[in-house]
């Protein structure tokens, strides 16, 4: 008799409630073991936890605690990375003054300044001044709550919403870590069993902005969402347009998800077990060093890593001339025609094609191409660089589509890459990259156009 | 290789679990706050009198019927890898909860130890745990330890070294089922015993057969399979 056969007997004398019997005596029998053998002396049990989760999940005040968890991370980003963020620009500002009267003290050729510091040094410079500061912030906060136990809270509250449209709950905590990368958190789905949910965390989760785009969105928002309002009331505006930009992020998650679900992915979500692990009152020291030194300094790096070499690339595009127009230029003006339908221009259109290897370099590569034609100005401050965006035609419209379409657009190059690497379909892989671009396309479209058509621009 | 001993780590996730390994290893391995899926298993040797005792630390799970990967991971390895020793890791502050996945393991293999952890914890919410009594009833020994403080390891050490050595005998307490359960494993038994022999335990194996464990078919048929092949 084989085992096969004797697993068809089985299955025969077997009955369907089998299973909840088994568990039942289990449990009755540990109910038995902890009756004998343990005793509760004192009637003080840590209900703290108890108390505090009947607070942070509860169906009423559970969202908008976490919307203000959210907002004041956020401020405290933004208004703890302004004066840090100015200082470090104006410092790579008067260091680039001594590069230049350097190079031109060794009679270096123009290309050699060209390249070295206003391509290499500007372009990474303004990575390092735009972005660490607000990572320095930014990280050891977030890993704070996450040491406090918040996260899982923040995974509960969410399960039913991602449920609904036909997900896992694990995906709050995949989307919880695109805050952070995207490139990470695509690996992190590993922790959804399921290949029909991790799918939909993995093409998904590019519509939280990861680090790379808080630069871009801090700086545009700041700039030209809260131009009118100044002092502290400005973090609090500019907070609240990136909150309302990530609620935007988030609700995008929530449609894509529940469209792919009905569609190409069809199924009923797995269940799965979460568990809420008592508030702990993290090692702040421990926590803060080791956010801040480990994971900003590695983000930072890679940045510096790709932002060096798509420096040099976009001046050597900008320099090089066919006729009396650069390289750049030529693609400027062939894309431009397309940006201004999206309400942005050739020059923003370019940045972003650029700026597939990594996210953290669109914006610097934008301001190099602004600065190649012409009206050369000084970088010295956040003014100087409104001043830049203004004398190319911006306006609020063409900062909240560019904000948009950096929230909406394809994924990286190293995201694109791990998702490969976990799908292993070529297939998902380029979905991954059309789903977000067609909807990063759409929205600002249907945003211009409304605009345009009604006349408040 | 005659002094080595592999001693597998089993428990539900926030247990302490990865934090009994690290203690006692030494080796650095991340703990994650949420469970994740384990690839490779982490293992690390300790040195204990004249033995090496090979750690290995399974993912955390809550039990142990195969759900997730995760669970069949662990499962297989204690049932298929045979370690000499199998130690259940237990939150004391919630034993009634734990004790699901320990009664599991003691239907799957012998050599189990049952290690409450977190026991400074417990007494201060006031918990008093007698561990005699739980061994009484249990058949494998109970034992208490506060991973985090680096209580109660000479105790488990000795244990793991008495078990291996055989100056003790494991005699787990198996759960009895309703009488309809216990009618049908007794006519399945037998059967499983003739076809498998003593490699596995023939009334665990009955009961997941009864349960319609296809995965757990699968496994024994690959396994079982090669070994008549060769």
């Amino acid at each position: 008799m084989s085992i096969q056969q004797l697993y068809t007997e089985a299955q025969q004398l077997s009955t369907a409630k089998l299973r909840d019997d088994i568990v039942q005596q289990l449990y009755e029998r540990s109910h038995r073991l902890c009756a004998e053998g343990i005793k509760y002396t004192k009637s003080n049990r840590d209900t703290r936890t108890e108390k505090l989760d009947a607070i942070f999940t509860s169906p009423i005040f559970g969202f908008p605690i976490m919307l203000t968890m959210l907002g004041v991370l956020f401020y405290l980003t933004i208004a703890g990375a302004n004066i840090p963020s100015s200082m470090l620009a104006e410092f790579f500002g008067s260091m680039e003054k001594y590069l230049t009267a350097f190079f031109s003290f060794i009679h270096a050729p123009d290309w050699v300044h060209g390249v070295l510091v206003l391509g290499l040094y500007r372009g990474t410079t303004w990575v390092i001044s735009v972005m660490l500061p607000p990572m320095a912030i930014f990280f050891p906060t977030f890993a704070l709550l996450e040491n406090y136990g918040y996260l899982p809270r923040v995974a509960f509250n969410m399960d039913r919403l991602f449920k609904r449209v036909g997900a896992h709950g694990k995906q709050s905590l995949t989307m919880a870590m695109g805050f952070g990368c995207n490139a990470a958190a695509v690996i992190s789905t590993r922790i959804i069993e399921s290949p029909r949910e991790r799918m939909l965390a993995i093409l998904t989760n590019n519509f939280v902005p990861c680090n790379g785009r808080w630069g871009t969105l801090i700086v545009l928002a700041s700039l030209f969402m809260a131009a009118n309002f100044t002092g502290g009331l400005k973090s609090l505006v500019t907070t609240g347009v990136i909150v309302g930009i990530v609620m935007f992020g988030i609700i995008v998650t929530f449609f894509v998800s529940w469209v792919l679900s009905k569609t190409a992915l069809k199924g009923i979500p797995t269940h799965y077990t979460l568990e809420l692990p008592p508030y702990r009152k993290p090692k702040i020291f421990d926590t803060v060093v080791r956010s801040s030194l480990t994971k900003s300094w590695s983000v930072l790096m890679r940045a510096v890593k790709v932002a060096a070499p798509a420096a040099i690339l976009t001046w050597v595009f900008a320099n090089i001339f066919i006729g009396d127009t650069s390289i750049l230029m030529y693609a400027v003006e062939f894309l431009d025609p397309f940006g201004k339908l999206l309400g942005l221009d050739g020059y923003i259109m370019m940045a972003f094609i650029l700026g597939l290897p990594a996210n953290e370099i669109v914006l610097p590569i934008l301001l190099m191409g602004y600065l190649s034609t012409g009206s050369l100005t000084e970088v010295d401050s956040l003014v100087d660089l409104k001043q830049i965006f203004l004398d190319h035609g911006w306006t609020w419209l063409t900062a909240l589509n560019m904000m948009l379409f950096s929230l909406l657009h394809y994924p990286c190059g190293t995201t694109l890459l791990n998702i490969y690497k976990e799908t292993k379909s070529k297939k998902w892989t380029f979905l991954a990259f059309l789903i977000p671009t067609v909807i990063a396309i759409l929205v600002p479209f249907i945003i211009t156009q409304t605009v345009r058509f009604f006349g408040w621009m | 290789m005659g002094n080595s001993y592999r001693v597998a780590l089993a428990g539900n996730p926030n247990t302490g679990k990865s934090t009994l390994f690290n203690a006692l290893t030494g080796l650095r391995q991340h703990t994650g706050n949420w469970a994740g899926k384990t690839v490779s298993l982490a293992q690390g040797d300790i040195q204990y009198k004249d033995k090496t005792f090979n750690l290995i630390d399974l993912p955390g799970t809550y039990s142990l019927f195969s759900n997730s990967s995760d669970e069949e991971v662990a499962r297989n390895y204690i049932v298929f890898e045979k370690p000499d020793v199998t130690v259940v890791v237990l939150d004391a502050t919630s034993l009634e909860r734990n004790f699901n996945l320990a009664l599991q393991v003691l239907e799957m293999t012998k050599n189990v130890i049952i290690c409450i952890n977190l026991i400074d914890v417990a007494e201060k919410q006031g918990i008093t745990i007698n561990e005699r009594i739980l061994t009484n009833r249990l058949g494998v020994p109970v034992i208490k330890i506060s991973a985090r403080n680096k209580k109660g390891f000479p105790m488990l050490l000795d244990t793991i070294d008495r078990i291996v050595t055989g100056a003790i005998d494991c005699q787990p307490v198996q759960t009895t089922y309703p009488d309809d359960i216990e009618e049908q494993i007794k006519k399945i038994e037998p059967k499983v015993s003739e076809l498998i022999g003593n490699e596995l335990s023939a009334r665990w194996v009955s009961l997941r057969l009864l349960d319609g464990d296809e995965n757990l078919l699968n496994e024994i048929n690959e396994r079982f399979g090669q070994k008549e092949r060769a």
